[in-house]
Parts: structure tokens; C-alpha cells; sequence
């Protein structure tokens, strides 16, 4: 299992290379997700910046990602999760899951994405020529948890 | 103890971090210390459905004790992913 909070780019192929390289052969099923920075409907997002709260954020995703190997029979887990100022196109975060089958690893990768959203101490704020606004958060993605 | 403040509601009170000294007995008491403070801790506070806090750096509720804490942090409800 690996948590990294970082403020660089990550690279999202050699990344999931690596991942899958190091899962071990009884591990038949991985499963990768990674969050991209979206374009405001308007098109003029120039930067979205995220703050986050240095230590919390690791102990939180932490726990996230040692109760998702708890509740699904994981051989390995990833989260990155960007900080800082980053462009539209631009990857927030990834999450990789390895489990003997697929159910497991899709379930798993959906519960820290869920988690990771509404309990991991991470703030966007998008920024344009003309404004800066706090994304609010949505009540959808506390629901999400429920179904956990 | 240490306060700290994320994302709006360290913009609204003008400060990411500061030193209290404080004998509230919950974080309820200590935001209504802080609110009689000065008038932009009443605007971060006004509204505690928009808020959440932390204590020792796990997510609490308002009315948690602050008995030996450390680091209170206040922040509005988080949007990673």
C-alpha cells in the first residue's frame, strides 16, 4: 500500500506500470482511476488551486486506503493526490487497485475514490481571469459514503 | 493551543494559524469565544452547517471535548478527488 501527497505532476502510465509490475501473480484484476482538472463550462478555468491540510491529509488517506485492504481482499493499493496550483487537462489524483478478481478491485477503487472526496482535507478553488471560487462541496458525494 | 484555519475560512479570517489560549471545555465554547473576538470570526462562523473541525488532525463534531487537544483546525467540508 502507498499514499503520496505531492504538489509535482505524477506520471499516470509509468505509475500504473510500476503498480501492476509489483502485484503479485495471484493477483488477476487491477484497476486504476485518475481525476483530471475539468474546464469550467464557460472554458476560461486558468488554474485550479488546491489546498490541502499537510499531515491530516496523509493520516486520511491512510486510513482510507488500510480500511479499503481491510474490507476487500486486496494484494496492493495506490493513492496520489496532487496539491497546488495545476491547468485544465491536468491529473489531480490517481488510485490503483490489485485484487485476485475483479469485483474486489473495482469495489475497493470506487470506495477510496468515494472516501477520498468528501473525507481526505483537500480544498479546490478555481480561478479565472475575471474570479476565484471555492468549490462547494456536493451533497451527492456525502450520500455516496452510505452505500459503504 | 494551536487554531488553524483552510480554504474560505482562513481567507475570511485573515489568518492560516494562531496561538489561543482558551478554557473552553468544548469546541462549541471555543467558536464562541473566538465569534466575540472580532467581527471576522463571526462571519467564518456564522454558519456552523458550512463547517467542519478537526482535533488532533481527525475530523470531530462541535460539541467533542477539548480536553489535552493540541491543533483545533476549522475548514469548510472537504473536495478532494
Amino acid at each position: 500500500m502507498r499514499v503520496l501527497v505531492q504538489d509535482a505532476p505524477f506520471d499516470f502510465g509509468g505509475e500504473v506500470n510500476t503498480f501492476a509490475d509489483a502485484a503479485g501473480t495471484s493477483d488477476g484484476a487491477i484497476v486504476t482511476f485518475t481525476g483530471v482538472v475539468r474546464d469550467l463550462a464557460r472554458g476560461d478555468l486558468d488554474v485550479m488551486e488546491i489546498e490541502h491540510y499537510p499531515g491530516m491529509t496523509e493520516k486520511a488517506l491512510i486510513k482510507i486506503a488500510e480500511e479499503a485492504m481491510q474490507r476487500w481482499s486486496l494484494g496492493d493499493a495506490l493513492v496520489i493526490h496532487r496539491y497546488g496550483r495545476l491547468a485544465p487537462g491536468d491529473k489531480i489524483m490517481m488510485v490503483a487497485t490489485a485484487a485476485p478478481h475483479r469485483k474486489d478491485a473495482f469495489e475497493a477503487a470506487e470506495y477510496l475514490m468515494d472516501y477520498l472526496k468528501s473525507r481526505a482535507p483537500f480544498w479546490k478553488k478555481e480561478i479565472t481571469g475575471q474570479r476565484a471560487d471555492w468549490v462547494a462541496a456536493k451533497d451527492a458525494d456525502e450520500d455516496a459514503l452510505k452505500r459503504w | 493551543m494551536d487554531v488553524l484555519y483552510f480554504a474560505w475560512v482562513r481567507e475570511r479570517i485573515g489568518l492560516p494559524k494562531e496561538r489561543v489560549e482558551t478554557n473552553a471545555i468544548t469546541v462549541t465554547d471555543l467558536i464562541e469565544e473566538l465569534r466575540a473576538k472580532e467581527e471576522r470570526y463571526e462571519v467564518a462562523f456564522s454558519d456552523l452547517s458550512a463547517l467542519r473541525v478537526a482535533l488532533d488532525q481527525e475530523l470531530s463534531d462541535f460539541d467533542a471535548p477539548l480536553a489535552g487537544v493540541r491543533e483545533v483546525a476549522f475548514f469548510p467540508p472537504m473536495t478532494g478527488g
